[in-house]
């Protein structure tokens, strides 16, 4: 606890300047925010596409900007002193001439850069317009974020930074930016997008430019890509759009973010090349995504399709489906200014050439990191559940089928929790809790459905009499799309819910015991969920003043209790996280029983699949959600950041080494204790992962 | 403007330096060391009482301001300078526009000194005794304390302006020489009394505010009366100056025999050799002549140790670290400078203004960092950002003949208009040249041709000429901005070339936002102009004034602007100061700019030379 709080007075300024942004919400802000959307389809629906596509654009850009063409932009990246040093070093470290490495830069940006045009925007919007039409019934967006938007973006340089949920996101964006007169954004984009004909070089000209992946060590690549960013950041030739969780989140869940791109938005304003750079993050929230089929094959091993025109054409059945609303919230917009204050001193950019490539410090990549895990907590924060988000996080308690009435019965009791947990929630109105109930159900029949008053999850069909196995996939499947249901609201449970478990793993009921044990809990599953690095402490308090206020604990100086009343709450909390604790204790068993003390990478996935799948038909494990390819990494990459398995680098591959103590060690841990051992072992496995911080 | 040597020299003259004949002198004590060679005419421009021809809680002359008359135009009295006597016709407008300020709203100064609100003298009574008993001027008056209890930071007037004192000197000593000096120093250690020199009295750091915490009696010792040229060495071209001389009777005198020493800060009018050596001052035209530490060739000071100088004159030495350097920018904290030996140069036979508008400000210091690249920077080149042209243009006075106002708005249609400049975002540089005629021109030329290729074109020497009169009534604008309820200040940096834009956008910007947070209504004037150019880098000065009607502690909400604006110089990689130095007012960045061991550096040497304090203004460490 003592290295802890250490940590903690070090990032206690950011902590601060965070725990200012997440002030409590009653469910009396939540009603009024969650009024101020309006569907911007409704009014789409009155008018032509065409003459929408066509009608006059007048956006307000950033005042500080100087009008600049796509082609000067790229002559001002490769004319820069920064990127002619870099091809200068590489020149010198692979003995070629410069020429043929400046040639390679051209490459590298040709095959990046955007070429955001206006025609190609209103091109775009018209399809749009259509497509979005039909698929969704409603797109709500908040008149407030908007207007907030409009007015950051002629002020500073704005970066928008949505969630990552579906492929539509970048389009919706771009089609609302279009739509109400606000500068339509450059998108950093995954170079597999590029490669579908037709659409990629349509991308390209609304706006998208292409980013590889596994850029690794390719130091030209990376000056190139940093050296663009940066020109567009510092010229304020257009917003900036980037998902900083860096991946679409294949189970929906929130992904911890990438620093990469968010240090390259930044860097500008750290070297006082802008005055102010404004943040604004967006929260996407899907009734129902497009991919959702090929979600759950993803995670158990059916590899995803290769994103190509003749996919996106077959799509077209997709097309005709109902994916019911969708939300877009943008959030408050943050300026960096104000949040670094004087945490980063930038005089430390002073002593050395601006243009000159500079390592960032340890302070400013812990700034870095805290911002960017903040705006994913923030995106999450403005995340609008549906009824069915809390009916999936029930039916994942009751995979064996039930009744609908007490379906009915556990959604409408989740909603009062998740409502003083403070979540948004888009309950219909008009609608009795029945109805709400059956339209959910009706939009994703894909997912469930309901045989004599009874719910179950549907499983795919397939030809014939199906193995073992195959059976246990199917259901595998199932569980996991109705999980991706769960995952969104997953958010509103974490703090609470670890409070829970640790109040259940701790010795007794002391409050410094428990504390020990949710902090270990943060840091095995901080890739598992999102958690400001150094502010344990206040997601602590926040999920005991959650429970408190829910009624479900009372807490003295010294000691926590649950009420009689909160037991069901406790129980239910848990029951949230089963599926997580379990899938990583199952790692851990596998690290320890069945793997070798080294192994590669690209063998972990299978390998350890097929022992959970021998478990699952043994029935010595429960939950199918082990199965997730997600979690099974996510537990291996918990395990290398507390340093009980390490990588090296064997033949251009990553090799792991499991230090079997350590893993069992963790899980050991990870277990509901008996008095006698929970005081000696604990102790220096919660350092451990302390001092890796 | 072109013109011939010698009434190009009498004109400068005249901007700067007015009606001096008219100015009755006290006369100062003949100094007992006999100086060869001492220069014959013992003009004493300063007086010892100078609440006589100076104001006593504003800048400059008594005679010299500006008001709003009343038909609301406003006029700058006096005979002093070029605009003296004028009407400026849009200087109301510009003025009620910027700053949201109104003629019906004025704030007026307290009138007079009120002697009740300034605290009784502490006397050192032994040695005011010991003083009397060495014949040495001194003065226990009230005004005379008092005036030299500030020097010209905004919180300092304001405060005049109030009738608020704070601690002022208990006494005034003016030494008249060099030995006098001497004796002064060694009967303040033997008494144990603090000393502050005081110079021009034009210090803008604090430098001169008396430390709340010291509880001996302080007193002023004023370098006003050692004010002569001792020699003039025409071989070498050097002149030996006692340095309480102020700048524009130095540069008078000099005048007088053909010479110059071209160092032209802009408080030339009122500050002290002394002055300049303690601060690191810089002169306008020291592309060609240098700053105060190229133009020394030997320093005397007074310390508690005992005088340090040199041995020679040489031009140039290896002699391990230059003991000037512990002098220059020591500001008091060591001693007194009472003798300097400056080069000196042969008056320029021709001298010519001009001006360049660009289209924007970048474009502008994109312009000035080629000049320095090619190293042919004239003697000054300053460039304005668009705030500080309109400010400018509203001080152009009446035009007397419908044919300039006519010419005037042709060159405005053909600058906005035809070349398509947009008047919100142009900005102007202004240009001296100085030198034999040919060279001149021929390097008028080539700046002009550079100009150009950055969209600059040639604006005319009015102009030019302006501009630099501009910086000598700035001063005397802010007295009539705090008539109706706005104050300002400036500030200067200096910063590397790659930074000049950046460091002036978010420094302005920072200011607005600031002023904005902290509850002034109306937008602040936050303006920057470049106004040198180095091989490195430029100097930056920025100017900013606000209205704070409505602010229950305006001072403070100021002090707090100006501190997050320095903070903003800071971490844009500009420097604490380029010459207006550390004072009290910056001496808390004083580690951070100068590493811990340099700070330790120059405590020791204070350390050494003054283990009494007896130089206890508390500058600087």
């Amino acid at each position: 606890i003592h290295t802890f709080l250490e940590t903690e007075c070090r990032n206690c300024y950011i902590a601060l300047v965070i725990w200012t942004l997440f002030k409590p919400l009653n469910a009396d802000t939540v009603r009024t925010e969650a009024e101020s959307f309006f569907d911007m389809l409704e009014e789409r629906r009155r008018g032509s596409d065409i003459s929408y596509a066509l009608r006059t654009f007048n956006a307000q850009p950033y005042r500080g900007a100087t009008p600049t063409s796509t082609c000067a932009l790229n002559r001002m990246v490769l004319e820069s002193q920064y990127l002619s040093y870099i091809i200068q070093e590489v020149a010198a470290e692979s003995e070629e001439p410069r020429e043929v490495i400046l040639e390679d830069a051209t490459g590298i940006l040709d095959e990046m850069a955007q070429n955001l045009q206006l025609r190609s925007i209103r091109l775009l919007g018209f399809i749009m317009n259509k497509v979005f039409q039909s698929v969704f019934r409603s797109i709500y967006v908040n008149e407030e974020g908007l207007t907030r938007l409009q007015q950051a973006i002629q002020e500073h340089p704005v970066i928008l930074m949505p969630n990552h949920r579906s492929y539509m996101d970048f389009l919706v964006l771009s089609y609302i930016m279009f739509t109400y007169d606000l500068s339509v954004p450059v998108i950093a984009a995954g170079i597999p997008l590029m490669g579908m004909k037709l659409f990629g070089e349509m991308f390209r000209r609304a706006g998208a430019f292409f980013i590889r992946r596994g850029i690794g060590s390719d130091k030209l690549y990376w000056a190139v890509l940093s050296e663009y960013v940066r020109t567009i950041v510092r010229t304020g030739y257009a917003p900036v759009e980037f998902f900083v969780e860096g991946l679409r989140s294949r189970t929906l869940k929130s992904l911890t973010p990438k620093l990469g791109m968010m240090q390259m938005v930044l860097e500008p304003f750290f070297k006082g090349e802008v005055f102010d750079i404004t943040l604004v993050p967006i929260s996407i929230s899907y009734d129902r995504v497009l991919e959702e089929s090929l979600l759950a094959r993803e995670l158990l091993g059916v590899p995803k399709p290769k994103e190509t025109t003749g996919g996106l054409l077959k799509a077209r059945t997709v097309l005709q489906e109902d994916y019911g609303c969708m939300h877009v919230c943008f959030g408050t917009p943050l300026s960096v200014r104000d949040l670094m204050k004087e945490r980063v001193i930038r005089v430390q950019y002073n002593l050395i050439p601006r243009d000159l490539p500079i390592k960032p410090n340890k302070e400013t990549q812990e700034f870095v990191s805290g911002l960017a895990h903040t705006i994913v907590r923030l995106q999450e924060r403005n995340v609008v559940l549906s009824p069915w988000n809390l009916t999936a996080v029930v039916l994942l308690q009751n995979l064996q089928g039930i009744d609908l009435d007490l379906l009915t019965h556990r959604t409408l009791w989740l909603r009062n929790l998740v409502l003083r947990f403070g979540a948004h929630l888009n309950w219909p109105k008009h609608l009795s809790d029945s109805e709400v109930m059956s339209s959910s159900m009706t939009l994703h029949h894909s997912v469930v459905h309901c045989e004599k008053g009874r719910v179950y999850l549907v499983e795919e069909l397939g030809p014939g009499p199906v193995s073992q196995e195959e059976g246990v996939l199917r259901l595998a499947a199932a569980v996991l799309v109705c999980a991706s249901y769960r995952n969104p609201a997953v958010h509103v449970f974490t703090r609470p819910a670890m409070v829970a478990v640790a109040m259940t793993t701790a010795v007794n009921n002391r409050t410094d015991d428990i504390i020990r044990h949710f902090n270990f809990l943060v840091e095995l599953f901080s890739n598992e969920f999102v958690f400001v690095p150094g502010q344990t402490v206040q997601d602590f308090e926040e999920g005991c003043s959650l429970l408190q206020l829910a009624g479900v604990i009372v807490r003295s100086d010294e000691e926590m209790h649950v009420t009689e009343g909160g037991r069901e709450t406790i129980v239910f909390l848990r029951a949230i996280l089963q599926p997580f604790i379990e899938s990583y204790q199952v790692v851990f068993r596998y690290l320890c029983e069945e793997s070798s003390q080294t192994f590669r990478e690209k063998n972990f996935v299978p390998n350890v699949r097929r022992f959970i799948m021998k478990l699952l038909i043994a029935g010595e494990v429960q939950s199918y959600e082990c199965l997730s390819s997600d979690v099974q990494k996510n537990a291996l990459s918990a395990l290398l950041r507390m340093t009980a398995v390490t990588k090296t680098k064997v033949e251009e591959q990553n090799e792991f080494t499991v230090n079997t103590a350590a893993v069992k060690r963790t899980w050991n841990f990870l277990r509901v204790k008996a008095p006698d051992t929970a005081d000696t072992q604990p102790r220096s496995t919660s350092e451990e992962p302390d001092d890796t911080r | 403007m072109a013109s011939s040597s010698n009434s190009s020299a009498q004109n400068r003259l005249r901007i700067i330096a007015g009606h001096l004949e008219s100015r009755a002198g006290v006369a100062a004590q003949e100094c007992k060391a006999e100086v060869p060679g001492s220069s014959p005419s013992r003009l004493t421009p300063v007086p010892k009482r100078r609440q006589e021809i100076m104001k006593w809680n504003g800048w400059g002359y008594s005679d010299s301001r500006f008001l709003f008359n009343k038909k609301g135009q406003a006029e700058f009295t006096g005979k002093r300078y070029r605009l003296s006597g004028l009407i400026l016709p849009s200087l109301k407008d510009w003025f009620e526009g910027t700053f949201g300020a109104s003629l019906q709203h004025k704030s007026p100064a307290a009138p007079t000194l009120s002697s009740s609100a300034v605290p009784p003298p502490n006397m050192n009574e032994p040695f005011m005794e010991d003083l009397k008993a060495a014949g040495i001027a001194v003065s226990r008056d009230t005004e005379d304390r008092v005036f030299r209890a500030h020097g010209h930071c905004l919180h300092e007037i304001f405060a005049l302006r109030e009738g608020r004192i704070g601690r002022v000197p208990d006494a005034v000593v003016w030494p008249s020489c060099h030995s006098d000096v001497e004796k002064i120093v060694e009967l303040a250690c033997k008494r144990d009394v603090c000393l502050i020199p005081y110079g021009g009295g034009t210090s803008v750091s604090s430098a001169l505010e008396c430390p709340r915490e010291e509880t001996r009696s302080i007193v002023s010792l004023d370098t006003s009366q050692m004010n002569r040229i001792l020699w003039v060495d025409e071989k070498n071209l050097t002149a030996h100056v006692e340095a309480g001389i102020i700048g524009q009777d130095l540069e008078r005198q000099l005048n007088e025999r053909g010479y110059c020493t071209g160092h032209e800060p802009d408080s030339m009018e009122f500050s002290s050799l002394g002055g300049w050596v303690a601060t690191r001052a810089s002169g306008m035209k020291k592309n060609i002549y240098g700053n105060i530490e190229d133009l020394v060739v030997h320093i005397k000071m007074v310390t508690p140790r005992g005088v340090i100088e040199k041995s020679c004159l040489g031009p140039r030495m290896s002699t391990g670290p230059d003991v000037h350097h512990f002098i220059l920018g020591s500001e008091g904290t060591l001693g007194v400078v009472t003798e300097v030996t400056m080069k000196i140069r042969p008056i320029p036979e021709y001298q010519k203004y001009g001006s360049v508008v660009f289209p924007n400000f970048q474009q502008g210091v994109a312009c000035l960092r080629e000049v320095a690249r090619q190293r042919c920077a004239p003697a000054s080149i300053r460039l304005m950002d668009n705030d500080q042209f309109q400010f400018g243009h509203a001080l152009k006075p009446q035009v007397s003949s419908m044919f300039t106002s006519f010419v005037d708005g042709l060159k405005k249609f053909y600058i906005t208009k035809f070349k398509g400049f947009d008047p919100h975002h142009l900005c102007v540089a202004t240009l001296l040249f100085e030198g034999d005629r040919g060279k001149v021109l021929q390097h008028e030329k080539q700046v002009y041709d550079i100009a150009a290729k950055f969209g600059g074109l040639a604006a005319g020497e009015d102009n030019g000429q302006r501009g630099y009169m501009l910086t000598f009534v700035i001063a005397y604008l802010r007295d009539l901005g705090m008539d109706y309820y706005v104050m300002g200040e400036s500030f200067e940096t200096s910063v590397p070339w790659d930074r000049v834009l950046d460091l002036c956008r978010n420094v302005k910007e920072r200011i607005v936002r600031e002023c904005k947070e902290r509850g002034v209504q109306f937008p602040p004037l936050s303006t920057c102009r470049v106004t040198q150019t180095y091989d490195a880098g430029a100097c930056v000065y920025f100017y900013f004034a606000f209205n704070y009607r409505g602010l229950s502690d305006p001072v403070h909400v100021y002090e707090q602007v100006e501190h997050a604006a320095r903070e903003e110089i800071l971490a844009n990689g500009g420097s604490l100061s380029h010459h207006h130095g550390v004072g009290k007012l910056r001496k808390e960045w004083m580690k951070e700019s100068v590493s811990g061991v340099g700070l330790g550096m120059l405590k020791s040497v204070k350390e050494y030379v003054d283990p009494q304090n007896i130089f206890g203004n508390r500058n600087l460490l």
